[in-house]
């Protein structure tokens, strides 16, 4: 079974966000495996440990994401791509694209993403990808059995669980809860170095930038008003709380 | 210039979410003038098209089918295309809900649009549509533009004001017949097991009451569920309280999780880590109860009480209970 997952590089969710001249900086930023790709990353381990195949994980994104590359081949993960000619950034639509031209350099079964990225957090890629491949979807899943080439889903829509079934080649994306993502064994992290991990450009894809224009464009980025510190209600605790509830209702008036 | 706007209904449990309204406010602006259709896909949905003229829809397409009884990302695909062959918009806005998330990026990918996602905010200057959204799950926000072509957009719940009724405009209801081909059934619904509490849904409820690791086990959800239970609010939780398992992760608020924006916020032994604080804290109101008195869910919270939640949230319950009963 040959598995492509794509990940992306981001910020670790304990990082605050700093904001210079419109712009998101990135000094000194602690950089992970989207969470959520994590997951998708480990999932495809344990299909090719179920099936044998192999396992392709891609990203288009920066020259520093080879880091996050390496940690998934380090999980166990055979082989990487990543798209680092800055010809191939763009929006949603470009990434989408770009994601697609490499995936029709080999017969995937199955695809594997996270359902969003916890940076821009636009979950809008991989369900493009699909779109694009002309192949089915089924998103936020929590559970993924196959059995042949019938593919059941467990999906986490909005709490319930829905279950749903595709036969592949399929693209799924996964959700918090699908698995307990492995750290990399120091043997994984030593054969890690030594996978293959290929660099393509705009030019290796036979793409033309009128092909990956993005359609969308950010005209600006800024944090939002600080939140003023409030009050510490103090007194009985049976007062605290009759304040609390007069303040909730009348105050307020986001209660009765 | 006038733009013809498509809202796609976000239905659940065969009714209409607060949404479709607050994407009803939306589509006017962006119109400017111009016609707004809204879009009911699903199976015996017709009678919800009664009252979206009053809340401005000019007409009301109707794709009512079996095979769109629960959403699949094939067969609601080829009704959304159905309407958008006959409506032709220029923009089309859909909720950031399981179903809006999972259709939009598909049919603007078909389209070859651009779409913006999970927006909180618009302002249209002209012809120009500036959408703002977070990044970071709130820890940043950034404006938006659609460059070329049709614009798709994602309205995140409890952010848009709703549509006021009295806009006199028709809701002509439009029936288009669709037929399902294999080819448009390429995944299928088995089952669903329904999990959420109450039936409130987090991303749009108007009061989240939320637990962290401080509910030290499954059981100590039991009081925030009594006070959830009055207020009519949805039950949520910090990752800690997911990760040590007292909790099922689509409970889970914060940067990896669901971000939400409720009227009311209370935050029952969470201590306030980031990731979490970056999911909740565009919230209107929030109340945070923790025995720690340096806990950062204070520095964020608009009121404070020291104490043991387990002693704080039943004197809460009973409080809202005897004040409300008046």
């Amino acid at each position: 079974m040959n598995i492509l997952v794509c990940l992306k590089q981001t910020f670790d969710t304990e990082e605050r966000i700093v904001v210079e001249n419109g712009k998101v900086k990135e000094d000194g930023v602690k950089f992970v495996i989207n969470p959520y790709d994590e997951y998708a990353v480990e999932e495809a381990i344990r299909l090719k440990e179920q099936f044998g195949g192999e396992v392709t994980v891609v990203s288009v994104g920066p020259s520093r994401a080879e880091e996050a590359l390496r940690t998934a081949l380090a999980m166990g993960a055979d082989e990487a791509i990543l798209a680092d000619d800055p010809a191939l950034f763009g929006d949603e639509y470009t990434v989408a694209k770009v994601l697609a031209a490499i995936a029709r350099q080999k017969n995937y079964d199955i695809i594997i993403a996270g359902n969003q990225a916890v940076d821009d957090g636009s979950g809008q890629v991989a369900v493009r990808l699909a779109e694009e491949l002309g192949i089915p979807h089924i998103s936020t899943l929590t559970k993924l059995v196959v059995e042949g080439n019938q593919v059941t889903g467990h999906r986490d829509a909005e709490g319930d669980e829905e279950i749903v079934t595709a036969t592949l080649p399929v693209l799924v994306t996964a959700q918090q809860g699908l698995n307990d993502p492995r750290y990399p064994s120091l043997i994984g992290i030593r054969k890690a170095s030594k996978k293959p991990l290929a660099h393509v450009t705009l030019a290796d894809l036979g793409l033309s930038e009128e092909d990956i224009r993005p359609r969308t464009e950010i005209v600006d980025t800024f944090l939002p008003k600080p939140k003023e510190a409030g009050r510490i209600l103090q007194g009985e605790l049976q007062d605290q709380v009759k304040e609390l509830v007069q303040a909730l209702i009348q105050v307020e008036k986001v209660v009765g | 210039m006038a733009k013809k706007v498509l809202v796609v209904a976000d239905i659940r449990n065969g009714k209409l979410r607060n949404v479709t309204q607050e994407m009803l406010s939306g589509a006017a602006k962006i119109s400017a003038g111009g016609e707004i259709a809204v879009a009911l896909l699903g199976h015996q949905v017709e009678g919800l098209a009664q009252g979206l003229g009053d809340l401005g829809a000019d007409t009301v397409y109707v794709v009512d089918a079996p095979e769109l009884e629960k959403y699949t990302p094939s067969a609601y695909r080829k009704a959304f295309l159905e309407v958008h062959r006959d409506f032709q918009p220029d923009a089309i806005l859909l909720a950031h809900s399981a179903v809006g998330k999972d259709l939009a990026p598909m049919v603007a990918m078909r389209l070859g649009a651009g779409q913006v996602s999970d927006i909180v905010d618009l302002e249209v200057d002209g012809d120009t549509v500036t959408f703002t959204r977070p990044i970071y799950a709130g820890k940043a926000f950034t404006k938006v533009r659609v460059k070329e072509g049709t614009l798709v957009a994602t309205v995140r719940p409890n952010n848009l004001p709703p549509a006021q009724a009295g806009q006199g405009k028709a809701g002509t209801v439009k029936r288009l017949a669709v037929s399902f081909e294999p080819q448009d059934l390429t995944t299928m619904v088995k089952e669903i097991v329904r999990k959420t509490s109450g039936g409130v849904d987090l991303t749009e409820a108007k009061i989240i009451v939320s637990g962290g690791r401080g509910v030290k086990s499954a059981e100590g959800f039991k009081p925030l569920y009594e006070l959830a239970e009055v207020l009519g609010a949805a039950v949520g939780a910090s990752r800690g309280a997911c990760d040590a398992g007292y909790c099922d992760y689509s409970m889970q608020i914060g940067q990896t999780g669901k971000v939400v924006t409720p009227d009311l916020y209370i935050a029952c032994g969470i201590s306030g880590a980031i990731q979490h604080l970056a999911g909740m804290s565009n919230s209107k109101v929030i109340v945070a109860i923790n025995k720690d008195p340096e806990a950062p869910i204070f520095q964020v919270a608009d009121y404070g009480i020291v104490g043991d939640l387990f002693e704080v949230v039943p004197m809460l319950t009973e409080e809202f209970k005897k004040v409300l009963n008046q």
